[in-house]
């Protein structure tokens, strides 16, 4: 038996008829085809298939497909805009947030959500923020790094962001 | 001369605009058209007879295609999962290990049985339904109990547990005599889950068109694959390609060959459809190798002015019930024992044990965190019994001549020990440390510093050293590079970046050798299809030191040729041209230059020298001439509160020296993540199992303790520089050294903070409830808080 389940995927709307109990992480990968949004475990302890659900961050492989009806799902292949990365994708770049990659679309949709709520935040705000969010590469020093620089790119933190619009105006 | 402007260089890699966009490719975004999806049946017992598998059910049950057991596979599969022979000489047995059980399981999570169905769902669900009847049989769970003549054994029929049992160097109790303080220690280095955050998965596709097999799976080592997997099937190496696309890290877990990588392509083969299987966590946890499991006993003797006398090391370690295909390289612990002391004698054995578990592996470091373990605890130990500082004695005895040759005939190429130590020292503000853990005393506060002073081998390896181990295939690394008519540049290797940024470094180095723009030079690796004859993957910390130099090697003949060119272009004696920054000219006439460039686009035109062939190209093997040793000081700083037993770490500070570095970023990068899984073995992770019924207790994430980010300070770095003299490059590992220095550190420091209550040493992982337990213990308190019976 199968069910039909209606989304927003990225802006683009999505119709299929889908298993009750496919979880949500497979629709995405299997059914819209959108393999960004990674799976790391079986226990909701990875955050490897964190998305944003309506602009919240949730781990979408404890979400079934059809309880996604209706919903606004963004996923890591949405957040650039224009060929531009997101902040958030372009500070992971330059502070060496990621070695493998395989956590990083999650932690970055993790860290979109933290920033939306905290735009500004310490150190172990980012730590506490993230700890839903395992990586096994970094040691987590250049993802926590990656986070602040993203939110002063975002205008959140004002010295960094100081520091850079300085360096723009010499280059 | 070539330019050397990217070598050093703080470049941004290459691969992670596609990364941080959701357009990385691991092994499970690969799909072929009618992929079945297998599930594997797996025994739930530690050790049992299989009976009977009764399949009736699930063959039924909706969408389900194949269902295979060991008879099968038998026919399409032969020989047995390969073992080194020889890091280790003396072997006593190697349990012949096929893909899938037949008559006897012996470890939990071992194959049984495999369903093929059209959705994953399905097979899942179908493999619920597959009813084997066991009989239990008992567990070898303990590796002193597994050496006694009257052990059950791990493999029904067999003489005995014993894997291997090798006397490296004897002891010597005359020797031991000199000293004047002798120190009796067992460290227990418990079992871990290399964890990566990508599991295991292959997709396997044969077409029996033309007898050809592509297999897609997230693989350290995709070359040996394809030689082991060729053998296997019975299909010459040409008609198996191997690829290894993004790999979710590996940490030693994806170098040797498993079941599933078998099962799956037999499986595909046996159906007639690509076949797909990818590791759940459970399954990670329980089936992919454990790393450490090992014992040691040790003794150590000093002078009273702090003067190493003798070193006697037994390893006991659990090599699970199938010996893991580098299993035995794990006895390097032995080898490094000693550390970077000179010490008059070591006496170093090792004994490999099987029990009814997972195989032991290469989990990063594998064998020389252990080696760093015991001796930076035996010298803590030491200092603590002559009343010496940790930093004093270490000054003493580090090796300060190079290359040094040790006890066990290893040569160390370059070390300056001591500057690293200081550096460190220094960064601590170790002289103020000590300050105020003595004022926090008397307020009741316990601070710790551990010291870690670390040296590790490397860059694995000159075949003198690696082809008698691995059965005649020496761990060289091969390069291709080829220069395109416009100059452009593809550089096809036999390592595998599974995180390290290969793509980044490896075209910093080719750039700098030809003196052509950085982003004129491509990387290809992971698929065997491509580039030289073999590979030899990336582990070790072998990459950046042999294929490294493999590829500044094949760039070197690559520029040979094209001076060749350039003098016959320019009419001149070869001796006459010089290469400078990409450019060639005569000798006296520097302003008639040809690019490296230009140089190409004429080595596919007409105008060669006699007998040259079109085009630059160029394949290189190197063969190291010996192994590189990297090394460095790590001081870690904790406070533990008596009252909860946390060790709260308040401070990492890790001085390295790699030798030269071709991208600080890429190598701090590597610091960071190896501290953390140090740390983690220090603090956090371990792999239980029942000891009665050998079920596994930690197989989710929620039971297996990843640490978080909450778990780590923002690590201090820093490096000294001590080029090799191995290898032009200058270069040495990075890979490995922050896990090799960090459990030491850390233990190190919590035994300094616990030093008051008379605690002389504790195991990994230290957790709070270990720690407050050993305090009430040395208190005098029962663990219940009431007084202790003596
Ligand atoms: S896959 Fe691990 S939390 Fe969802
Ligand atoms: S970058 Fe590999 S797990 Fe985070």
């Amino acid at each position: 038996m199968k069910h039909k389940v209606a989304t927003t995927v990225n802006g683009h709307p999505q119709e299929h008829e889908v298993e009750p109990r496919l979880l949500l992480v497979h629709y995405l990968r299997d059914v819209v085809g959108l393999t960004g949004t990674h799976i790391g475990c079986d226990t909701s302890q990875c955050g490897a298939c964190t998305i944003l659900v309506d602009g919240k961050a949730v781990k979408s492989c404890t979400m079934f497909a059809v309880q996604a009806e209706g919903k606004n799902l963004t996923t890591i292949e949405g957040l650039a805009h224009d060929g531009q990365l997101h902040p958030l994708q372009q500070a992971f770049w330059d502070e060496h947030g990621l070695q493998c990659g395989y956590c990083t679309p999650g932690f970055i949709m993790a860290a979109a959500y933290l920033l939306a709520q905290n735009p500004n935040p310490t150190d172990d705000d980012i730590r506490k923020g993230l700890e839903g969010n395992l990586c096994r590469c970094t040691g987590y020093v250049n993802i926590i790094k990656s986070v602040k620089s993203a939110a002063a790119m975002m205008g959140g933190a004002t010295e960094k962001a100081g520091e850079r619009a300085a360096a723009a105006k010499r280059s | 001369m070539a330019i050397t402007t990217m070598i050093g260089a703080k470049i941004h890699r290459r691969e992670d605009p596609r990364l941080v966009s959701g357009e990385g490719h691991y092994v499970d975004d690969f799909t072929r058209p009618h992929t079945l999806h297998l599930a594997v049946v797996r025994s739930p017992h530690a050790h049992a007879r299989v009976r009977s598998i009764d399949i009736t059910q699930a063959s039924k049950a909706a969408g389900v295609v194949a269902i295979y057991t060991h008879k099968d596979f038998a026919k399409v599969l032969s020989g047995t999962i390969p073992v080194t022979p020889s890091f280790v000489a003396e072997k006593n047995q190697i349990p012949p290990h096929f893909p899938i059980a037949d008559k006897e399981v012996v470890y939990q999570g071992e194959p049984v049985a495999v369903v093929l169905a059209e959705s994953k769902y399905g097979a899942a669900d179908a493999a619920s339904l597959i009813d084997v009847d066991y009989e239990q049989l008992p567990a070898v769970m303990d590796l002193e109990k597994a050496l006694d003549a009257k052990s059950p054994k791990v493999h029904s029929g067999a003489a005995d547990n014993l894997g291997w049992d090798l006397t490296y160097i004897p002891d010597d109790v005359a020797v031991m005599k000199e000293a004047d303080v002798v120190i009796k220690q067992r460290i227990l280095q418990q079992r871990l889950a290399p964890t990566p955050m990508e599991p295991r998965g292959v997709l396997a596709e044969y077409s029996r068109g033309d007898g050809t097999l592509t297999v897609w799976m997230s693989s350290q080592n995709p070359h040996f694959v394809r030689l082991f997997l060729a053998g296997a099937m019975g299909l010459p190496e040409t008609r198996v390609r191997v690829i290894s696309p993004d790999v979710g890290g590996g940490f030693g877990s994806k170098i040797s060959p498993y079941s599933e990588d078998w099962l799956v392509p037999a499986a595909a083969k046996l159906s007639g459809r690509p076949v797909k299987w990818i590791e759940t966590r459970t399954e990670s946890l329980q089936t992919t190798t454990h790393g450490r499991g090992m014992i040691f006993d040790l003794e150590a003797g000093v002078k009273k002015d702090g003067t190493l006398v003798a070193l006697k090391v037994i390893q006991y370690m659990d090599i699970g019930a199938y010996m893991g295909t580098f299993s035995a390289f794990q006895a390097n612990s032995c080898l490094l024992s000693g550390g970077a002391y000179n010490w008059k004698h070591i006496g170093a054995r090792t004994v490999g044990v099987l029990t009814n578990r997972v195989p032991t592996d290469p989990y990063r470091g594998a064998g020389r965190p252990e080696a760093t373990h015991l001796c930076e605890r035996m010298i803590d130990l030491l200092a603590d019994a002559i009343k010496m500082d940790p930093a004093a004695i270490r000054r003493k005895n580090f090796i300060t001549d190079f290359p040094h040759t040790s006890h066990f005939g290893l040569i160390y190429d370059s070390g300056a020990y001591e500057k690293a130590l200081e550096k460190a020292l220094q960064m601590a503000g170790y002289e103020k440390l000590r300050k105020e853990q003595e004022e926090g005393r008397k307020k009741g506060r316990y601070l710790g510093i551990g010291l870690s002073s670390w040296i590790e081998i490397c860059g694995f390896g000159p075949s003198a050293g690696t082809a008698p181990a691995t059965g005649g295939i020496a761990l060289v690394e091969a390069a291709q590079v080829r220069v395109f008519p416009t100059g452009s540049v593809a550089v096809y290797v036999g390592t595998h970046s599974h995180g390290q940024g290969h793509d980044t470094t490896f075209p910093q180095i080719v750039a700098d050798t030809l003196g052509v723009p950085y982003d004129m030079v491509e990387l290809h690796h992971g698929d065997t299809a491509e580039g030289p004859a073999f590979g030899y993957g990336t582990y070790g910390s072998r990459s950046l030191a042999v294929g490294g130099m493999a590829v500044h090697k094949a760039s070197k003949k690559v520029v040979d040729k094209a001076r060749k060119l350039a003098a016959h272009i320019f009419e001149a004696a070869e001796e006459d041209v010089v290469f400078e920054q990409g450019q060639f000219y005569v000798k006296g006439s520097p302003d008639k230059r040809k690019a490296l460039g230009e140089i190409a686009f004429a080595s596919f035109g007409m105008n060669l020298p006699e007998g040259m062939e079109q085009s630059l190209e160029a394949v290189a093997y190197y063969d190291p001439s010996n192994f590189v040793f990297p090394f460095g000081t790590h001081i870690a700083i904790v406070e533990v509160d008596p009252e909860t037993g946390n060790a709260d770490l308040k401070r990492y500070v890790a001085v390295d020296d790699c030798g030269n570095i071709i991208n600080p970023m890429i190598v701090d990068g590597q610091v960071q993540g190896g501290i953390a899984q140090g740390i983690a073995q220090a603090l956090y992770e371990e792999v239980a199992y029942d000891d009665e019924s050998g079920q596994m207790k930690t197989a989710t994430l929620t039971d297996y303790l990843v640490p978080t980010a909450n778990e780590f300070p923002m690590f201090e770095l820093d490096h000294t520089i001590t080029p090799s003299p191995t290898n032009e490059l200058g270069v040495k590992g990075i890979g490995e050294a922050g896990t090799i220095a960090a459990s030491a550190a850390v233990i190190n420091a919590i035994v300094d903070a616990l030093s008051p209550f008379g605690i002389k040493h504790i195991d990994m992982p230290a957790s709070p409830d270990r720690i407050w337990k050993q305090i009430q213990t040395a208190r005098g308190t029962s663990h219940d808080g009431k007084e202790a019976r003596r």
